[in-house]
């Protein structure tokens, strides 16, 4: 199984997003901003969370237009994994990946600290190691979580079974406590938690190792 | 020939600075303030035939996020 991980100017992420990918089975290889190509046979792309170019205009929004994300979306468009943390989930909004925006927390405070969430669904390749209604421990570390998307938008998430987790307890004001939400083909997850960072007994949790064991056994044996 | 762009969150989209900015008016004795929306002016120097279509199109592209934002384009 083969990830590639999307590199822009001020990620941060890229690196421990590779090293859980790696630690759960993949092939990983990076990939620059600048390249108009994903490398051939990737299964997985992995869009990592950062400040991409400086969070200027609006969180992701630089990034979107990147000559990567045109491959990242073709590849979503053919029924590519993509997996966008945090910063990448904002980049995968604004591309039209996923629906919904991301703006400041309601708070406006940036928020560094561990949540409680709630898997929503085990329906997917991403969450099928958890049962729906687990509560994991994952990090959070953003300024701009607080997911907004209008009505009709929300309802079909719902009706469809694409809220992928929600927060035990609202951090930032996110519409229905949503925390991360899945693609109509389930193939693409967004979230704002950081499940790499909670992936390795050394990060002090490993709630995370189940994601990303998960989707990449599910590609190896595809 | 200049283009200024406004962008702003939509109506029913919450502003949380607007709303920090009103509470710290309040603060400073200013009362008469129900409301405050912040958003942004985006400045464009253009080139010699680019017209309002354009910017349009910048705007919908890359200026605003149409999910969240409305934009006005003033061309001068």
């Amino acid at each position: 199984m083969k990830a590639a991980v999307v590199v822009f100017p001020g990620s941060n992420c890229d690196r421990d997003l590779a090293v859980a990918f790696r630690n759960a089975g993949a092939d990983v290889e990076m990939v620059w901003h600048k390249d108009t190509a994903l490398p051939k046979g990737v299964d997985m792309v992995g869009v990592p969370g950062g400040f991409s170019f400086g969070d200027y205009l609006r969180c992701g929004a630089i990034a979107a237009n990147s000559p990567i994300c045109k491959a990242v979306k073709n590849h979503a468009d053919k029924g590519g994994y993509v997996l966008g943390v945090c910063n990448g989930f904002q980049v995968l909004t604004e591309t039209g990946i996923l629906p919904g925006a991301l703006l400041r927390n309601a708070g406006l405070k940036y928020i560094c600290k561990p949540v409680g969430l709630k898997v929503e669904t085990s329906q997917s390749a991403f969450t099928e190691g958890y049962n729906a209604g687990d509560v994991i421990d994952i990090p959070i570390a953003h300024h701009d979580g607080n997911y907004f998307a209008d009505e009709g938008t929300l309802n079909a998430l719902e009706d469809t079974d694409r809220v992928a987790f929600r927060y035990t307890d609202n951090p930032n004001g996110s519409q229905h406590d949503i925390a991360g939400i899945l693609s109509e083909n389930r193939r693409v997850l967004g979230m704002m938690p950081h499940p790499e960072r909670a992936a390795d007994s050394g990060h002090g949790g490993t709630d995370g190792q189940a994601l990303f064991r998960a989707v990449v056994g599910q590609l190896t044996s595809a | 020939m200049k283009a200024t762009v406004h962008v702003m969150l939509k109506n029913g989209v919450l502003d949380p600075q607007g709303e920090a900015v009103r509470h710290a008016l309040g603060a400073l004795g200013f009362g008469g303030v129900n409301g405050v929306r912040q958003g942004k002016v985006i400045e464009l120097d253009l080139a010699e035939g680019t017209d309002e279509a354009e910017v349009t199109a910048m705007c919908e592209k890359l200026l605003a996020n149409t999910v969240i934002e409305s934009y006005r384009v003033e061309m001068s």
